[in-house]
């Protein structure tokens, strides 16, 4: 599945509602296919060049462009695409135009940092792997298991796009709130028996079990 | 007739969520049905004065952006039944928040119980007009510095030109509280006297509460100080403040804590 970018007039304005974007959900652009939709806005070729630039520093990589005459896409720009297949303005008989990439494959998004409060990592293609602490008030949604090398006290969403045999891990278990595939319990819910301790957690049926390691 | 009561100041770090809790908790104690409100989209605590941050699963932009039902995200005191919290959401920001949702969920709140309070964010931006935009009646929260007390009077600019009662015409009700009021330096001039407060603010004052590690030890336990300790000083200054907001005749004292003999002796240092 690909992701598409429509950008609009300003362009300013629409990198920094962008960059609002990958701040609140760090890695949400990481990994995925994305096409870019300019059907909006009118570009010449020079400012398609620096778009597909500004986007490749953000590490947005590019995989096609819609909505763009394929004249303005030279060897160097993502192929033209459209609905999934490649198009062009003309249907000359040699033309040849190189077939979109097939999406990533699902992966581990992996986080360096902890986790602050108030910030919420998305990743609804894979596990999340953090190499910290998720503090109180962040939440980490994953459409795989979540690996906690730290402490969590926020929230771990796991199994978000309806996986049921999503696990949680976190090596000190102070937790806010833990869901797998919709069903969740809150800190009141599970009470003291966990606290501190390294747990993973599964569901069962429509139970969660929350198990320590030793 | 179900009030909408907004706490706000401008200023931050004045006491907002302590007099939220300390109020919602004193007028749940006299029988009505209480609800408080975080506003502080992005930066909650109301949760934590209040000792409900484990049961927090749904919160207000849920219920605004019609995610979750209002009943799903209030969640119920442990100690009063009748008084309940509707938790913000730490990981979005104030935008949100919709004046058009913020008005539903208001309303709704309105036919359930008696005294809907709402803690206002610091400042003057999204969150802190959203929060008064739909009150009845406002408490400003001021300390007694210059600082504050500015502040303040901005808010009450706004009170009375940003809200819908004002839109309408009408006088928003208003009413001072002053936090973290020490009576050893008020004496001794260090802080701004209670009758200059009011000459610069001019609204009608509404409870004075004094400093006290009282509010400190509450909101480290989770609780509203009128909970924790409710014949504690600040305890007992909210307690006359709630019987003020609820229209009776209380005369207006600074409750203190009981010195030891010492104390009382060599309270004050000569000049």
């Amino acid at each position: 599945m690909a992701l598409v970018l429509a950008p609009t007039d300003p362009l300013d304005a629409w990198f920094s509602d962008l960059d609002e974007v990958a701040r609140r959900s760090p890695g949400f652009f990481g990994g995925r296919a994305i096409i870019v939709d300019l059907s909006a806005i009118r570009l010449s070729k020079a400012e398609l060049k620096k778009l597909v630039g500004s986007l490749h520093e953000r590490d947005i990589r590019v995989m096609g462009i819609e909505g763009a005459d394929p004249a303005m896409l030279d060897l160097g720009m993502p192929p033209s695409v459209n609905g999934g297949r490649p198009a062009g303005a003309i249907e000359a008989p040699n033309a040849t135009t190189a077939p979109v990439p097939p999406p990533a494959p699902a992966k581990t998004l992996l986080v360096e940092t902890s986790v602050r409060s108030g910030q919420s990592i998305l990743h609804a293609d894979g596990d999340v792997t953090i190499v910290g602490s998720v503090a109180s008030g962040a939440e980490v949604v994953a459409g795989g298991s979540i690996h906690i090398y730290g402490t969590l006290r926020g929230r771990a969403i796991a199994g978000c796009t309806g996986d049921a045999r999503a696990r949680i891990f976190c090596s000190k278990f102070e937790a806010e709130l833990i869901s797998i595939d919709g069903l969740y319990k809150t800190a009141d819910d599970l009470g003291p028996a966990f606290r501190g301790l390294a747990v993973q957690v599964n569901l069962d049926g429509d139970s969660i079990i929350l198990k320590t390691f030793d | 007739m179900a009030k909408v009561l907004v706490v706000t100041s401008g200023k931050g770090g004045v006491g907002k969520t302590t007099s939220t809790a300390a109020l919602g908790a004193a007028l749940a104690r006299s029988g009505d049905k209480v609800v408080v409100v975080d506003f502080d989209v992005g930066l909650r605590n109301l949760d934590l004065v209040m000792g409900a941050e484990r049961r927090v699963v749904f919160d207000l932009i849920n219920v605004v952006q019609g995610d979750a039902k209002l009943a799903q995200a209030l969640i119920r005191d442990k100690r009063l039944e009748n008084l309940s919290i509707l938790p913000a959401s730490q990981t979005r920001d104030k935008d949100a928040l919709t004046d058009e949702g913020v008005a539903r969920v208001l309303a709704d709140l309105r036919e359930k119980f008696d005294w809907v309070i709402c803690d206002s964010p610091a400042g003057i931006e999204r969150g802190a007009t959203l929060a008064m935009r739909h009150a009845d009646l406002a408490v400003v929260v001021t300390n007694p510095e210059v600082s504050s007390v500015r502040d303040s009077d901005r808010i009450i600019g706004l009170l009375d030109s940003k809200t819908e009662k004002a839109e309408r015409g009408e006088r928003m009700e208003k009413h001072l509280l002053l936090t973290r009021y020490d009576p050893g330096r008020a004496e001794r001039g260090e802080m701004l006297k209670t009758e200059d407060i009011l000459e610069i603010l001019s609204i009608p004052l509404l409870g004075i509460i004094p400093e006290s590690e009282e509010v400190l030890k509450a909101s480290n336990v989770g609780a509203p100080v009128t909970l924790n300790n409710p014949d504690s000083a600040p305890g007992r200054a909210y307690f006359d403040a709630a019987r003020r907001l609820k229209g009776e005749t209380v005369e207006m004292s600074i409750p203190s804590d009981r010195k030891s003999l010492l104390g009382k002796i060599f309270g004050r240092r000569a000049a």
